[in-house]
Formats: structure tokens, sequence, C-alpha cells
């Protein structure tokens, strides 16, 4: 290792702790602005440090307030992200898992050219074809459903490439042994292939549950009645920036809510995210 | 393998198909008869200027955000790996904006600099600074890709270092004995060598520039003022959704995929010159 100067060190340490106020600034000053009064927030500058009224606007929030601007219970908008977000992470694991042991694992005809299939979608996010999509929805009739919000999201490729890479590195031998054993296709997957996939699966989760969380177009689609929202749309159809009527101490609880529970997925799961985010993408 | 297939041949491609057939159709006004007219409708799209406008403005944009992310990703990554003390707190601390959705991260961003209300703005205001994204599309411009940068930082972040620790510890140390000094060695030794990491980065945070931030653009400003921050995606949405010009939109998604399945090519081709490299 190559020593370096203290001042250097200084530096380094003042560069991140920076960067770190600006990254961290725009949420904190969320929770700073939903914890004061709704005339304080509309007479700017707003302080720096945490009003009183966080329990206060914290209950009116939870208790009825966000009913009262956007129609819908918070408790109906955060169990509707919910689902979204762990239907899309549980949904694309189960059938990506699947269909990458398939692949892998089994010699059938046409095999390569259900692999390109599903390959080519990898390049194509909903977001491009979503006029096209909404028709088929609505074709089928899965408009302001929980199967609508989620299904479209599934069908994509980047988790079936990952577990097809994953699975390429199992030895030959280890199937071997396990057929000699005598166990089934079925066993192998659930006593050797499922096991070994732990890591994998946790990562994938943390990565796809954010971003079922975060998506915006669809659910904005898909949905018509209020009931059906994630709380993402509920937020932006609360928001006008155009007139005086915003109860913004209540959006920036409902900011908040929508934020806080993706954080902290991140934060309780980093080593697995990391890890799956640097090599899914790989 | 099935229901994979199942969901991909529905979800997928008889959407992407009946974009195909779409964009060569063309509807009377009421939507009761359409003709197919072959190419029209793409020669329309790409000679309508609000179209032309709306690439150049997608182009700014996403260049700039993913300047703008790069940048300040590679120098916090360089300083992380320098203060050997706090890294993974550093760290935790910086991936928090990954979690945020997009178009949360864009209303966060208006809160704190909308002309009425914004503590920022009050301060840009205080220093003289006749800020309005409301109303100017420059500031309106620069709010979204503050935004759309902000949210990706982290992102970025997480490859460098990751590049970073990839780097021979044995090359640089050689540089040193050289008597290279910190600056050279970065700009000689450790930049070179992070090329594959900083155009992998380039081009997923132009991917994500150009499909991801919709919901910047649709929470922050509808597009305007004017058309001035209306991106391609957005675009799409508007003539589909909002104005019904089925067939437009039709064919400006076909374009968009042809754009994505080139950014995908190279993004491929990349990876394969990264396994020989090593």
């Amino acid at each position: 290792m190559i020593g370096q100067s203290p001042l250097r060190t200084v530096i380094a340490h003042a560069v991140l702790i920076l960067g770190i106020l600006i990254v961290a600034f725009p949420i904190y000053y969320t929770f700073v602005a939903s914890t004061h009064t709704l005339q304080t927030i509309l007479r700017p500058p707003l302080p720096l440090l945490p009003g009183g009224q966080l329990w206060n606007n914290y209950s009116e929030a939870l208790f009825g307030g966000i009913g009262r601007i956007g129609g819908v219970s918070v408790g109906q908008l955060l169990l509707n992200t919910t689902i979204m977000a762990l239907g899309v992470a549980v949904g694309k694991i189960c059938i990506s898992i699947l269909s990458a042991y398939a692949i892998v694992f089994f010699r059938f005809p046409l095999r390569m050219t259900f692999f390109w299939l599903i390959f080519i979608t990898l390049m194509l996010p909903v977001e491009v074809r979503i006029l096209p999509t909404y028709k088929v929805m609505v074709d089928l009739g899965m408009i302001d459903t929980y199967a609508g919000l989620i299904i479209p999201l599934i069908a994509s490729a980047t988790a079936t490439l990952l577990f097809r890479q994953f699975f390429m590195t199992i030895p030959g031998e280890l199937v071997e042994a396990a057929r000699v054993d005598g166990a089934g296709p079925w066993r192998f997957f659930f006593d050797i292939l499922l096991p070994l996939s732990r890591t994998n699966i946790a990562a994938l989760f943390v990565i796809l549950f954010i971003y079922g969380w975060t998506q915006y177009l669809w659910p904005l689609l898909v949905t018509n009645s209020n009931d059906m929202n994630t709380i993402v749309i509920a937020l932006k159809k609360m928001v006008s920036f155009a007139d005086a009527d915003t109860e913004w101490h209540l959006v920036m609880v409902t900011a908040m809510l929508a934020i806080v529970p993706p954080i902290l997925v991140v934060a309780l799961m980093q080593r697995w995210f990391v890890r799956g985010l640097v090599e899914s993408e790989k | 393998m099935a229901p994979q297939l199942a969901i991909t041949l529905v979800f997928f491609y008889w959407p992407a198909g009946q974009a195909l057939y779409q964009s060569m159709l063309r509807q009377d006004p009421f939507g009761l008869r359409s003709r197919f007219v072959w190419f029209a409708n793409f020669r329309k799209v790409l000679a309508d200027p609000a179209y032309l406008n709306s690439i150049q403005v997608t182009v700014v944009f996403s260049l700039a955000t993913a300047i703008v992310a790069m940048c300040v990703a590679l120098l916090l990554a360089v300083m992380a790996e320098k203060a050997v003390r706090g890294k993974g707190l550093y760290r935790t601390l910086l991936i928090w904006p990954y979690a945020v959705a997009p178009a949360i991260a864009g209303m966060l961003w208006l809160f704190l600099f909308n002309p009425s209300i914004g503590s920022l703005a009050y301060l840009l205001r205080s220093l003289g600074i006749a800020w309005d994204p409301l109303l100017n599309g420059t500031h309106a411009m620069i709010l979204l890709v503050s935004a759309a940068a902000w949210k990706q930082i982290s992102y970025n972040f997480l490859f460098f270092v990751a590049g970073l620790q990839a780097v021979p510890k044995t090359l640089i140390e050689a540089a040193a004995m050289d008597g290279a000094g910190e600056t050279k060695r970065f700009w000689t030794i450790v930049f070179p060598l992070l090329a594959p990491t900083t155009f992998f980065l380039l081009v997923v945070n132009t991917v994500y520039a150009l499909f991801d931030t919709f919901g910047i653009v649709h929470a922050v400003t509808g597009g305007g003022p004017g058309k001035t921050t209306e991106t391609l995606v957005y675009k799409v949405y508007n003539d589909g959704f909002v104005n019904l010009i089925l067939g437009d939109s039709a064919a400006q998604s076909v374009i968009l995929m042809a754009i994505v399945i080139a950014l995908t090519a190279i993004q491929f081709r990349y990876v394969e010159r990264k396994v020989h490299y090593g």
C-alpha cells in the first residue's frame, strides 16, 4: 500500500461527506417537511430541523387524512404496492428459475429457438410498447386487477439469463451424481439447485422488489379506479404545484411512507443487493 | 419453461406484432375505420417538427444525465477508495436513492425547487437568480437532469467501486515507484483500466435516461413548459393515451424499439470484448 498524505485523506472524507449531504438531503428534507405544519411549509424557507408536528401529521395522515384527499385509505395504497412489488419479485423469480432450469438441463427440440425468443425480450422495456400491451390488457379484461399490474412486468428475460449463467457453472458431475443416486428431475431441482441458488434468489428478490415498488408508467395506465392505485401514483395525484390546495404536510407523510419500505429493504439486505446488482449486470 | 414462454408470447410478441401492424394503419378521426398505409406514419412522424424536437430534448437530457451522474459517482468512488476508514458506512448512506421511485425523486426535487414554496428556490431567488422551472424551459430541464442524475448516482457508485477494486494494486505501486504522482497515476493507469466499467455504465445510464425517467418527466413537468422537456417515451404516451393518435404512437414505439435494440447490440459486443479483457 502506498502511503498517502493525511491532507488527502481529509479531503477524501470531506468530499464523501459533501456527497452524502447532497445525496441524502432531499430525503432528509422530506422527513423534515413531514413534521411541520402546513403553514410553515407554505412560507419558505423551511427550517432545517424537524418540527414538533411529527405525531399530529402522521396520525392525521394514517387515520383518514390521505383517504380524504385521494379517496383511498393509505393502508389500501400500501397494500396494493406491496402486492405488486412482491408479485413481480416472486413471480419473476419463479418463472425464470423454471425456464432457466429447462434450458440448461434438458435437451428438447427448438430449445435454442425458445431461448432466443426469451432473450430478445431483454431488449425491450415495457415503456416502448405501452399502447399495444395496453390493448392486450383491455382485450383480456385485466384492467384494474392485480394480475394486470403484475403479469406483464414478469415477461422479461434478465432473471432468466442470470439463472442460466449460474446453472451453467454447476459441474456436470453433480448432475451425474444425483442421477446415479436416483434423484428424478424434480428432486434434483428442489434438493440441489434451489439450495445452491439461495444467494442469487435473495439478490434478485431485492432488485425486483425495488423494481416493482418504483414502477410508474404501467400502474398509471392499468389502474383506472383509485382503489387499485399504487402509492407512487396516488402521491402524484395528490400533488398540485399550481394551486394552493395541496396539503403538503400530508403529502410529505405519504412520500415518506412511499420511500421508507424500499429503503429498508435495500439497507437491510445490502450485502445481497450489492452483490446481485454488480453480478447480474455483468 | 412453458409459463415464461406463454407470458412472453401474450404480453410481448403479441403487442410487439400489433405495434408493427398498427404503425402502418391510419384511423379516421372517429376510430371507425382504419386504412393500411404502409410507411406513411413513419414518414409523417419523422417529418414532424414536434418529434424532431423531442429527439433533441431526449438526446440532451440523456447525455446530461449520464455525464452528471457518472462524474459525481466516479469522484465519490475514488474518494471512497482512499478513505479506508468508514467505507462501509459511506456506502450504506450513498445507496439510498436507488430505492426511491423516479417519480418520487422528481417530486422531491420539485418540492425543493418549485417557485412558490420550494426552500432552495427561495435561496436561489435571494441570490438574485430568477428561478422558475414551471415557466422557463432551461430551468425545467436542469431540474429534471438533477433529479434523474441524483437517483442514478448510487448505482454508478457501486459499479465504480467494484471496478476500482479490480485494478491491480501492483500496477499502481509500480507507477508510484517510478515517481508518478497521485493525479498522474489516476489518469494514466486507473482511468484507462476503468474504461470497460465506464463504457458499460454509459450504456446503462443512457437506457435509464431514455426509459425509466418517464415518471420524473410526467410528475415534474408533464413535458412542459411548452414542449421543452418532452422526451420520446413521454411523447409516445402522450400521443397514444392523451391525444389518441394511435398510428403515430405505434410508429414511435417501433422507432424506439429499434433504438433500444441498437443500444443493446452495442452493449453485448462490449460484453464479449470484456470477456477477452479478462
